[in-house]
């Protein structure tokens, strides 16, 4: 029993992508016996995704970083030109956000889609964008990144214009293609760039050579670009809430885990690949010194409080419910790299400059940013929820047109006030435990970046008070008289993210030491991560 | 470090990526944006064949080989990867367009709005 169990640890870092894979290709042939076996089946492979993730996050949790080498016996002899999973802290705590968003999709979806037709192929993308999310945060190669990220773009776009009649989804998904295949090409300029220096594609070797010349410079502005581009920063996000509000919502519960994964792709490239030459002295102004870590820092932080400003604003003016939760998703994403920003514009500081205190709040910072993107994950996808139950149940998604609805969906009412306290920021949930570490922190940093940030919070509930006032409160509306509450299944899987919220809201100190802070040790050492490869060169 | 005794296809592979940004960027007909993107991509592509060839070199294949410098194979590699997801992008792109187009009788970026409702 126990031979299997560590066969199975060993090899988790490839079936947990080869589960969902596998998994996504089977899908329509059970779809032909029966619909019903069919969703049984789609359940049950993300849930054995989510148990290897699980007993491979417990490894990687206890016994540190885990490589798995594709394609030779024994991977010592020569490990440069080997194919690598490299899971560490970072990779670990993404694989976690990756399979609990498909698993409450999946639930979720049995209600909802069951009167769509295509039902097999809408599972199957689904499990191949879990594939692709995941095999995006475990891999340790530059250019399976690329292939993964491709995967999940693909998947992701067709399943936004999943509803072909409506004419938004489907420019939606066509914006979204042309932004991520943009991107995804440039990623592999850059990765041809690190290809033709360094003879390499494996980002342990590429990170333990990085210089900081001209074409490392070129690499890193267009793989920050292409990035962020994917993961929604200002002013690249007009693409996300026309593609979020497109979409059916339980796949942009999904999608989240995509632009969580591409913000991902930021961290790693930029604290894993660069983090050497983070310390690099371009220049210095007396006691000042310009280092790397600085400038790309500062500009993280500018792009974090525009997004923040832009997101909230663009919220308040709208008036669809999926399209407001979307610029609020825009947001929470400026929250993230607000903390992140900070933290690399402080915590690397040449020695003798650095002063004690200053390190220890970037490292505070980056607690909260890496523990606020499990929070966004989690309170963005309930809102979605919510807004697909509210669509299932009225066909209507314009605030205008919706009312009175806690009359007759209790639960729904009430998990959408759960969403609404955790997005804003209000104890006893998620929300709050996260912001008040980003707030803290970044107020040491500079007094400014916590002002907005507290300013961007309060306008996200009038936001939702607003939501909440409009659609749930109020006479009931002729027109939608005869709404009733959501099946079963709708109701389950908003429970599982509830629950998920106000025990991340109840037990924040549990979460942090078990989860979050192995994830920002992980990015603060990058030589653990390039000697779990080359072997402590 | 990258081998710059030939500039030529270096410039050819900026040239590709600015006139694709060029046509995404700037024009209007859907059709002319995913031309503009499989431009990008040949550029890309380009790059990475340009990246793996020696002056002088023959095809990496090892059996029965004449001997003499081989060029890279890895840049090859990857080469045919991105021309099969590229195929792969570009269909997902056409038939968004054809969908697009019996919605909105028309491919002018332009005119193509989402409902603000």
């Amino acid at each position: 029993m126990n031979d299997i169990l560590s066969i199975l640890v060993n090899h988790s870092p490839a079936l947990i992508v080869a589960v969902p894979l596998f998994g996504a290709f089977l899908t329509p042939l059970v779809g032909m016996i029966n619909d019903k076996l069919r969703n049984v089946f789609v359940i049950f492979i993300t849930l054995l995704t989510g148990f290897f993730a699980v007993i491979l996050v417990n490894e990687v949790f206890t016994n540190g970083i885990k490589t798995y080498c594709f394609g030779a016996e024994n991977p010592s002899v020569n490990p440069v030109v080997r194919i690598f999973f490299e899971v560490d802290g970072m990779s670990a705590f993404m694989a976690l956000i990756a399979v609990i968003l498909p698993i409450v999709a999946v639930i979720y979806s049995w209600g909802f889609a069951k009167e769509e037709t295509g039902q097999s192929k809408y599972y199957t993308l689904i499990l191949l964008m879990t594939a692709g999310i995941l095999g995006m945060v475990l891999t340790g190669d530059m250019f399976n990144f690329f292939v993964f990220l491709e995967i999940t773009s693909i998947s992701s776009a067709a399943l936004v214009a999943f509803w072909t009649n409506k004419k938004n989804s489907v420019q939606a998904a066509f914006k979204y293609i042309v932004i991520s295949s943009i991107g995804a090409l440039m990623v592999l300029f850059a990765i041809a760039i690190f290809y033709g220096q360094y003879n390499a594609l494996n980002m342990a070797v590429i990170a333990n050579s990085i210089g900081f010349g001209f074409l490392d410079k070129i690499a890193l502005v267009v793989l920050i670009a292409a990035l962020t581009m994917k993961a929604a920063i200002a002013p690249m996000h007009m693409w996300l809430p026309d593609a979020y509000s497109g979409a059916p919502s339980p796949v942009t519960v999904v999608i989240v885990g995509t632009t969580l994964a591409s913000l991902y792709g930021v961290f790693r490239v930029v604290f894993t690949i660069y983090g050497k030459q983070f310390l690099t002295i371009l220049r210095s102004f007396g006691d000042f010194a310009v280092t790397p870590s600085l400038i790309i820092g500062v500009f993280i932080v500018v792009l974090a409080v525009l997004t923040m400003i832009i997101g909230v604003f663009m919220a308040l003016k709208s008036n669809n419910f999926k399209r407001m939760i979307g610029y609020a998703a825009v947001a929470e994403i400026g929250y993230m790299i607000l903390a992140v920003g900070s933290a690399i514009s402080t915590y690397f500081i040449p020695t003798g400059t650095t002063t004690v205190t200053m390190a220890e709040h970037g490292k505070m910072a980056l607690t909260g940013g890496i523990f606020h993107m499990i929070n966004d994950a989690l309170d963005i996808g309930l809102l979605f929820l919510v807004a697909g139950a509210v669509y299932y149940a009225t066909k209507e998604t314009s605030l205008n047109k919706l009312g009175g609805l806690s009359r007759k969906m209790k639960y729904t009412t009430v998990f959408f006030l759960i969403g609404l306290f955790a997005v804003s920021g209000l104890p006893p949930m998620n929300g709050f435990a996260s912001k008040l570490i980003i707030y803290q922190s970044t107020y040491q940093v500079n007094p400014v970046l916590a002002i907005v940030a507290i300013l961007c919070s309060i306008m996200l509930l009038a936001v939702f008070v607003k939501v909440f006032h409009s659609a749930f409160l109020g006479p009931e509306i002729s027109s939608i008289k005869n709404v009733k509450e959501v099946p079963r299944s709708m109701l389950i899987a908003m429970g599982i993210l509830a629950a998920l919220i106000i025990f991340f809201g109840l037990f924040p100190e549990f979460v942090i030491t078990n989860i979050v802070e192995p994830a920002k040790n992980a990015l603060l050492n990058s030589s653990e991560y390039i000697s779990a490869i080359l072997g402590g060169v | 470090m990258i081998p710059l005794a030939n500039p030529v296809p270096y410039i050819a592979v900026i040239g590709l990526v600015l006139v694709g940004l060029f046509a995404v960027v700037f024009k209007r007909n859907l059709i002319k944006i995913v031309i503009g993107i499989t431009i990008i991509e040949s550029g890309v592509n380009l790059f990475l064949i340009t990246l793996g060839y020696r002056e002088n070199s023959i095809a990496p294949i090892y059996t029965s080989s004449p001997g003499g410098l081989m060029s890279l194979p890895v840049p090859q590699a990857l080469t045919l990867t991105s021309i099969v997801i590229g195929v792969a992008v570009l269909a997902l792109m056409i038939s968004f367009i054809v969908h697009i187009y019996r919605h909105y009788n028309t491919l002018d970026a332009s005119k193509i709005r989402g409902d603000e409702e």
